[in-house]
């Protein structure tokens, strides 16, 4: 399906193509581009190719440059972490974040620390991708949105797009930078298409990005509950609610500027995140405010997670979990019931 | 061994390079107490033969990892003394910027790419090194050090099946100094490590006698032309003893955790007083030469303490530095 009409603005003749293309194209563009890049993880040379991203790319670069490995997580982070400080660029595919559980000494330990414990001497230009699974019952251990558990370590960047365009551009920006980089997709962003240029550009890492401008009413979002949060503005501009959709893109850095100015201008905030509610995203974002922008708030903020229980499976239970367009919704209503 | 089989100056520098480094252990451990390096110390007296019987067959641009007891590996590998003790003072002159401490020492100009205090941390990034070089197709090898406690962790075994696999340039050097903190290997491990049982074609194994500087060399120089001649990976396992406590400085005999007589055995093995006397039986070093070395030494380690105690700490301000790079 189409993604929102976020670019209104942008040239109508760009082509529209889906979500893994996007990143499939990325990625080619940088293997293309750099000899040092090379993507490793188990199954991107299979049939499946991490839900396309990588099809077919060890048929163009080999299998030198594009390989499957072992499941041994921890060691292979640890391996890419050595191959970057021998001056390679590796992406290490996961096709599911609750993997990265297995790497969290590499990742947490290792690759966050290298350039600051050693005082600048070494870097470590990794790329580390994830998508977090959703649906199909797919249950509590392969559909962990686990973004607020990485975003407390200092020295690990953390993107999360929503859009193809921004997909491809972060993708880009994520390769080309000289530290280590968590990418953690969420499986819904796959059903859309969306506009693309086709030359390579890069989409800036810490900086945000308002979809929808608006004046009552600010809803920071993150990865796919900018689609829902997107549905709920549109549905609320029918109830004459004016409301500003803001998408994070990054949540480390984290472009504070966008977040208060947008509630220096609605004073109502809704946060919306695709993880747990207890010191999560959400958390850290009303903290954030509240430390540096309370005297713009008009009522309290309102934060829409998924509830503190791991990922049931059956569909009914599924449905209780994850909260979407109507729970923003309706949190919008509230809000601005306290006038 | 004989002796005649190597040059006098090979001969010669191994000593001197055991020499020196325990020279510099000895002189940390006795300022240690005055608490001005302010940073958890894990000294490898008594284990110096590994450090420098390995490094001795590598070049400046071949690649070590290692772990929190790191002094030895990193100075036999050529790092810098000064910045070494710049970093136990934690001052903005020492190799890690005193961000580090005593367990992160790091020295790229000799192939030293940063110590991890994470019990076999190092290990899969001195793995991966050895992939960048394999990748890069450089003529140059990737040496890990790891201990009997890293041994205990999943993390070797992962590392070492993708090392075999991709037929990387990798020596895994296995410091068997039987002591994890208070635990002994026999209470962690059933028997000998496994990888002694891979096949020689997929990994060479060795043990060596990690207290006799020539038979570490001699095995490791097998292990260096094996991986420069791109045959794939070594395991080498050297047995020695921790005379010393596990951190800190001195003797931990009161905590009672081994027999003194175990202690006592070992110390009677010590890969450096054994060595001078093979050398002095065979007319290769004598008294002046000695004392020479001896001089050499504590100049350059006075000057190193020196300069430590003379650098500046690092401005508060620093603290946010360094933690991503451009």
């Amino acid at each position: 399906m189409n993604e929102p009409d976020y670019h209104l603005e942008s040239d109508q003749n760009v082509r529209r193509i889906a979500y893994h293309e996007a990143i499939r194209e990325a990625l080619d563009q940088a293997l293309e581009v750099d000899p040092h890049v090379f993507i490793m993880g188990q199954g991107v040379d299979d049939p499946g190719a991490m839900f396309g991203t990588t099809l077919n790319l060890h048929k163009k670069y080999g299998n030198q440059r594009v390989f499957d490995t072992p499941l041994s997580e921890n060691a292979l982070t640890g391996i890419a972490i050595g191959a970057a400080i021998g001056g390679m660029r590796p992406v290490y595919f996961h096709n599911r974040p609750d993997f990265l559980l297995l790497t969290m000494d590499q990742l947490v330990n290792h690759a966050s620390k290298w350039h600051y414990m050693f005082g600048g001497a070494v870097n470590v230009p990794l790329v580390v991708w994830a998508c977090i699974g959703r649906g199909w019952g797919a249950a509590a251990q392969h559909s962990q949105a686990l973004q607020g558990l990485f975003m407390h370590v200092p020295g690990l960047k953390l993107l999360m797009p929503s859009t193809c365009y921004d997909a491809k551009g972060l993708m880009l920006s994520a390769i080309a930078d000289n530290n280590p980089v968590l990418i953690m997709e969420h499986r819904n962003n796959f059903r859309h298409i969306g506009f693309v240029p086709e030359a390579p550009y890069r989409v800036p890492i810490g900086k945000g990005i308002i979809r929808r401008s608006g004046k009552d009413i600010t809803i920071i979002a993150v990865s796919y509950m900018v689609t829902e949060a997107f549905s709920a503005a549109e549905a609320l501009a029918e109830d004459g609610i004016d409301a500003e959709v803001v998408d994070l893109r990054t949540l480390r850095p984290l472009d504070e500027e966008i977040i208060l100015s947008s509630v220096a201008k609605t004073g109502r905030v809704i946060v919306a995140d695709t993880g747990w509610k207890t010191a999560g995203i959400t958390a850290e974002i009303a903290a954030l405010i509240s430390e540096k922008g309370f005297r713009f708030l008009k009522a309290p903020i309102i934060r829409i997670a998924c509830p503190d229980v791991p990922t049931p499976a059956g569909y009914t239970l599924e449905e209780a979990f994850y909260p979407g367009k109507s729970d923003i919704e309706e949190a919008a209503l509230k809000l601005l019931e306290q006038k | 061994m004989d002796l005649n089989d190597y040059s006098q100056k090979l001969l010669i520098k191994l000593y001197f390079d055991m020499l020196r480094i325990r020279k510099v252990q000895l002189h940390i451990e006795s300022l240690y107490h005055l608490d001005e390096m302010k940073t958890p110390i894990h000294l490898s007296i008594g284990q110096e033969a590994i450090a420098v019987g390995v490094c001795a067959s590598l070049y400046q641009n071949d690649y070590i990892s290692s772990s929190h007891r790191s002094h030895g590996h990193y100075l036999a590998k050529g790092g810098d003394l000064k910045a070494l003790i710049a970093e136990l003072y934690c001052r903005e002159t020492g190799c890690s910027r005193g961000h580090g401490g005593s367990m992160h020492l790091v020295d790229t100009s000799v192939g030293h790419i940063g110590s991890s205090s994470i019990v076999g941390g190092g290990i899969p990034i001195g793995t991966g090194l050895g992939f960048s070089i394999q990748m890069k197709g450089e003529d140059r090898v990737s040496v890990v050090f790891f201990g009997d406690g890293a041994a205990d962790e999943g993390v070797l075994y992962e590392s070492i099946n993708f090392a075999i696999l991709k037929k990387l340039p990798v020596i895994f050097i296995y410091e068997n100094n039987q002591f994890s903190v208070c635990s002994h290997v026999s209470a962690r491990q059933a028997g000998e490590i496994i990888f002694h049982k891979t096949p020689a074609d997929l990994m060479t194994s060795y043990k060596v006698n990690g207290n006799a500087v020539l038979e570490v060399y001699e095995v490791a120089q097998h292990a260096v032309q094996r991986a420069r001649k791109k045959q794939g990976p070594s395991f080498i396992e050297c047995k020695t003893y921790r005379v010393r406590g596990h951190a800190g400085a001195g003797s931990d005999e009161k905590l009672g955790y081994r027999p003194l007589e175990e202690i006592r055995a070992w110390e009677s093995k010590c890969p450096i007083n054994n060595y001078l006397q093979e050398l002095r039986d065979n007319g290769i070093l004598n008294e002046e030469i000695l004392k020479e070395m001896e001089a050499v030494i504590d100049r350059e380690i006075n000057e190193a303490f020196r300069f430590a105690q003379e650098s500046p700490l690092p401005e508060a301000s620093d603290v946010t530095k360094y933690l991503f790079c451009d």
